[in-house]
């Protein structure tokens, strides 16, 4: 294999969950709801697989990794969920209480693999491997690339199809853009459109947790994300919050993670510099669509 | 010194490709009432701005006592003795009577100087303020009085009123004006931007039409005619002699049609437990036009919104029919995405209730049949609703809820913003609706909307709704809570 | 237990310091009607700022230094933010993961990706003779490094300039209702733009305290979300900056358990009083139910009149 299709690989590896948590962010967005916690939602998703993964029985055979990715949507669903209902209920900032969530699902997991789920020799924070029936079956032999990268492609066209076609798609796209015309014209239950679409968010999120334990760890350690839930935040706003585009989006900053871990090993360059782009990116993005708004206003 | 508080000349602003402004002049003399007559969107609120610095202008002078200034913010314009009273209330609502005042000075604020320096003006100029209250618990009439303290805090020569009687009831309008008289006979100037021949005929000195943003005629008031006056504002190619607004199909009374909407002790209760409504009962035929009157504030806001459906009875029984048309104030907020195109628009009406798909296609067609018989002028339906104009949207909002329910039709201000055409066709669209069966009811803050279009007319006064005499005066005693004679 | 407790709460005040100083930073920018979520970027900002500037001119070099760059941090929110008026939550996020990322590039650069041992200074406390003498909360209050005195006098200053000078009375028009205080001649833009600056600075001195008078070195990431909990706070505090000091103190509090816990040893895991603060933060937000008291216009993006 030579190094272009090992750099490929890698960047496709990389952009998996980044694709997955990018939608999840779209979405949420797309609400209305600024719900920075796709990365504890990933880390509550990812738990959730790693035991679905750990404690199934091999008897169950193939029949653990769908188990897994369920749990994982719906271990991040309820984390977004918890945020959701504060929202809902108390009118507590979702930007808060999701970033608060971050923190404690992070804390959380690092309880779990120094406690009940460490694996048996009790000597690595980590829990013991996930059982071979989750496994993500690999896309390409010899590589790492699995199909959780075509459950990637797949969500993302679900996603916009649902967004563009479907009257909860409708719903979802008029009570982020404006909530006070959505209730008065439209007769939408607002809150609850955009807590579910809250919901929703979380629990895709939380596929990309699990399937980045399912297709890439097998295992989950203590710091299972190194902040894909913000990453995918540049991700989704690159792609104009458009489904389809964080597909292409999310391969871009695979491709940036790769490099980035590639020139850290090579040329001693810190990988942290990968989140300075990506906040240079989404500043740009947000930036230029503000001075192109003012413009096509003041055209008017 | 020349004669001239003051001089407007040449003034020309343009937004983008539109020009808001094309070469407009005024003149205000000193000593004087000058009102700034013109149709909504001709410009008048823009020249005012730019006189007080605000905006600033792209060609053209302002004089004040003859020297050429150049205003960069209201700031600069408060120094040179200018000051205004805007058409929506820039108060604060959170903040006291006495901060609102002091806002915009410098240096240290102390309060109790501030109050007694308050108190001291309000004394001067008979306006009776309490210092201490919050803007936000103040009817509109005070707030009236706090914006109009608030301008003369600064001492101005040259006090610019931006529609002040649009809020206020007859009444309150004609205790204003009085006061803007006093003023001037104290050797000061005052502007009256006003859209009412009547108010300009009535109160001013001198008067400037502004047509399309271009001054179209100037002149004493005693010398003017309401003819005169109104094919100025109008253009030439329309010169008709009576207001095309007033503008009303005959009524077509013969029978009352069944009733489509009724409330029967229907209460609000908002959600910081003010009571809005009492006990209200009212009852809306098919066929009919009941016109709603009230001071801002008195729960016609709540009444509307149960009529249409769009709010819960806290107690008391509400009969709608299935589904109920409403055109709201706010459009931009309340009606329109303007962020999505016009065929979402429409989709929106009902799209709480829509089940699986989106049918996109036959959506997209009624939406052109829409476009087609409202008249409303895009290039097609995929356009944002933000590129339309305020007259064009609301075109769209009426057409949308009328062809959405045909039972019953809630609208609240519906003409409020638009041009003369716009707004004569918003409410023909309204009679049509009335004429081929359907209950509606509306609600203006201005009065001379209702009594030209309303069959009926009730009037909500703290939170109780009195059926009331269809005429001007009548209904302006009952705003007040009069009783009636 | 008299010692125990005095320590609790001597701990307590310490973990109060960096918190209350950005909070009361972020009183003034919210009260202007901006939410910067990048103030936890003017933090981390300010904690390698305070290392450099300490290890190149002394503990106040390092404080001041730290406070240029939480200004510089906010000053690119500012502009992107209030400039451009894009929106305030995205812009913040942005800005937070910015310095995140920044600083801890930065610092590898200058420091090697060992982090190599720094030789920081660090402040000393300084007992204030009487007053640390009281029982009980004299150590507490009156026995802490010179920063927290800094906080003291601070909060006054801020109180007083909010309420009685136009300056304080423009900011807070501009959070309520920014279309009139500009009407009123207010400069709307530059008001918020300062606003934001003087929330930077201070979140930067609460990145430099936690360097130079807590941990005495840098750790990437070692901001850990105080900006967000300051962000709590501020609402916790109403918005006012006495109100902000007491909600920090709640905070301090709770993260000086922790130490309490372990000095007396327990069997609980470090993790949940780890996770504490943030809990808590859910908690006493929810228990606030929200922006009750908010600024009528806080991250309102629209600014109506030029």
């Amino acid at each position: 294999m030579n190094q272009i299709t090992a750099f490929i690989v890698d960047m496709l590896v990389h952009a998996t969950p980044l694709i997955i948590a990018g939608l999840a962010v779209a979405i949420a967005f797309r609400a209305g709801i600024w719900n920075i916690g796709a990365d504890g939602q990933f880390i509550a998703g990812a738990t959730a697989a790693a035991w679905v993964g750990v404690s199934a029985s091999a008897a169950i055979g193939w029949l653990a990794l769908p188990l897994a990715l369920v749990g994982g949507a719906i271990a991040g669903g309820i984390w977004a969920a918890l945020a959701a209902w504060l929202r809902s209920r108390f009118g507590v900032l979702e930007v808060i209480s999701t970033i608060m969530l971050n923190f404690i699902a992070t804390y959380g997991a690092s309880y779990l693999v120094r406690g009940p789920l460490q694996e048996p020799t009790h000597v690595f924070p980590q829990t013991s491997s996930i059982i071979g029936g989750a496994h993500m079956p690999i896309l390409i032999g010899g590589t790492r690339l699995h199909w959780g990268f075509i459950l990637a492609l797949l969500l993302a066209t679900v996603t916009w199809w649902v967004m563009k076609y479907s009257a909860i798609g409708f719903r979802i796209r008029a009570s982020g853009m404006s909530p006070f015309a959505a209730r008065s014209a439209g007769l939408i239950n607002v809150p609850r459109v955009t807590s579910g679409a809250f919901i929703a968010s979380g629990a895709i999120a939380g596929v990309a947790g699990a399937v980045e334990v399912c297709g890439v760890t097998f295992a989950l350690y203590e710091n299972i994300s190194p902040g894909y839930g913000y990453t995918a935040i540049a991700v989704a706003l690159l792609a104009g919050l458009n489904p389809l585009g964080v597909i292409g989006t999310g391969i871009l900053f695979g491709a940036l993670e790769t490099a980035a871990g590639t020139m850290q090993r090579n040329a001693g360059i810190p990988a942290t510099t990968a989140s300075v782009i990506e906040a240079i990116v989404i500043l740009a993005v947000i930036g230029i669509a503000q001075v192109r708004s003012r413009r096509s206003v003041s055209a008017t | 010194m020349s004669d001239v508080a003051l001089g407007l000349a040449s003034i020309t602003k343009r937004f983008g490709r539109t020009a808001a402004l094309q070469s407009a002049s005024l003149s205000a003399r000193r000593g004087t009432v000058h009102a700034l007559l013109g149709e909504n969107g001709a410009g008048k609120t823009t020249l005012m701005r730019i006189a007080f610095g605000m905006l600033r202008p792209d060609a053209g002078t302002i004089r004040v006592n003859g020297d050429i200034k150049s205003f960069a913010s209201p700031s600069e314009a408060i120094a040179n003795g200018i000051a205004m009273v805007h058409q929506h209330f820039t108060l604060v609502p959170a903040m006291t009577v006495t901060e609102n005042v002091a806002l915009g000075g410098r240096g240290l604020f102390r309060p109790r100087q501030a109050r007694s320096d308050l108190l001291a003006l309000a004394r001067r100029t008979d306006f009776a303020i309490d210092p201490d209250a919050r803007v936000q618990d103040l009817p509109a009439g005070a707030q009236q009085r706090v914006e109009i303290l608030k301008a003369l805090s600064h001492e101005p020569r040259v006090l610019i009123l931006d529609e002040p009687t649009a809020i206020l009831t007859p009444m309150e309008a004609q205790e204003l004006l009085n006061r803007a008289r006093e003023l001037v006979n104290g050797g000061g100037t005052a502007i009256l931007i006003t859209h009412k021949l009547r108010d300009a005929l009535q109160f001013a000195d001198d008067i400037t039409v502004l047509r399309r943003g271009a001054t179209v005629w100037t002149g004493r008031a005693n010398e003017a005619t309401e003819d005169a006056l109104v094919s100025a504002m109008l253009g030439s190619e329309h010169a008709p002699t009576e207001s095309p607004g007033n503008k009303v199909s005959p009524r077509d009374r013969t029978a009352g049609g069944e009733t489509v909407m009724a409330l029967r002790d229907v209460s609000v209760r908002d959600t910081l437990g003010v009571d809005r409504l009492k006990a209200v009962s009212m009852e809306v035929r098919g066929g009919e036009i009941v016109g709603v009157a009230a001071v801002e504030g008195n729960g016609q806001h709540e009444l509307l919104r149960v009529l249409a459906g769009r709010i819960a009875a806290t107690s008391g029984m509400v009969e709608l029919p299935s589904s109920v048309g409403f055109i709201p104030e706010d459009r931009q907020r309340d009606a329109l995405i303007p962020g999505l195109s016009l065929r979402d628009n429409v989709a929106l009406a009902g799209a709480g209730t829509r089940r699986g798909m989106m049918d996109w296609t036959p959506i997209g067609g009624r939406t052109r049949a829409l476009l087609e018989n409202y008249d409303v002028r895009a290039r097609h339906e995929n356009v944002h609703a933000s590129t339309l104009s305020g007259g064009n949207q609301q075109k769209l909002v009426v057409g949308r809820e009328i062809e959405w329910s045909h039972a019953a039709l809630v609208a609240e201000n519906p003409s409020r913003g638009l041009d003369i055409q716009a707004s004569a066709a918003v409410k023909d669209r309204i009679i049509d609706a009335r004429n081929s069966g359907a209950a509606v009811v509306i609600y203006s803050s201005d009065l001379d909307e209702i009594t030209s279009l309303a069959d009926r007319v009730v009037v909500v006064f703290a939170g109780k709704v009195t059926e009331c005499v269809n005429d001007y005066e009548s209904i302006g005693r009952a705003m007040l809570g009069a009783t009636m004679k | 237990m008299t010692s125990g407790i005095e320590a609790f709460l001597e701990g307590v005040v310490r973990t109060a310091t960096p918190l209350a100083l950005a909070a009361l930073g972020e009183t003034v920018t919210e009260r202007s009607g901006i939410i910067n979520i990048g103030l936890e970027g003017s933090i981390i900002a300010g904690a390698l700022g305070a290392v450099v500037g300490a290890s190149h001119g002394g503990v106040w070099a390092g404080f001041i230094f730290g406070a240029i760059c939480g200004l510089t941090v906010a000053a690119i929110f500012a502009l992107v933010a209030v400039v451009l008026r894009a929106d305030q939550i995205i812009t913040g996020t942005a800005v937070t993961l910015l310095a995140l990322g920044g600083t801890g590039t930065l610092y590898q650069l200058i420091y090697g990706s060992a982090g190599a041992a720094l030789n920081t200074p660090t402040l000393n406390t300084t007992a204030i003779p009487f007053l640390s003498q009281i029982p009980i909360v004299g150590s507490a209050l009156f026995a802490q490094p010179s920063i927290t005195y800094v906080l003291y006098a601070l909060i006054p200053a801020v109180s007083w300039w909010m309420y009685r000078t136009h300056a304080g009375l423009a900011l807070r028009s501009m959070g309520e209702n920014p279309a009139a205080a500009i009407a009123a001649g207010v400069r709307g833009k530059r008001v918020q733009f300062a606003a934001v600056l003087f929330g930077g600075a201070l979140g930067g001195v609460s990145g430099a305290t936690l360097v130079l008078a807590q941990a005495g070195t840098f750790v990437e990431g070692m901001s850990a979300g105080r900006g967000f909990i300051a962000i709590a706070i501020v609402v916790l505090g109403r918005w006012n900056p006495l109100g902000t000091v007491f909600a920090a103190l709640i905070f301090g509090a709770a993260s000086a358990l922790q130490f309490y816990f372990q000095a007396i040893g327990t069997d609980l895991p470090y993790q949940l009083f780890l996770a504490f603060p943030y809990v808590l933060t859910l908690v006493a937000l929810a228990a606030t139910r929200g922006r009750v008291s908010a600024p009528a216009a806080l991250g309102r993006q629209d600014l109506e009149v030029e």
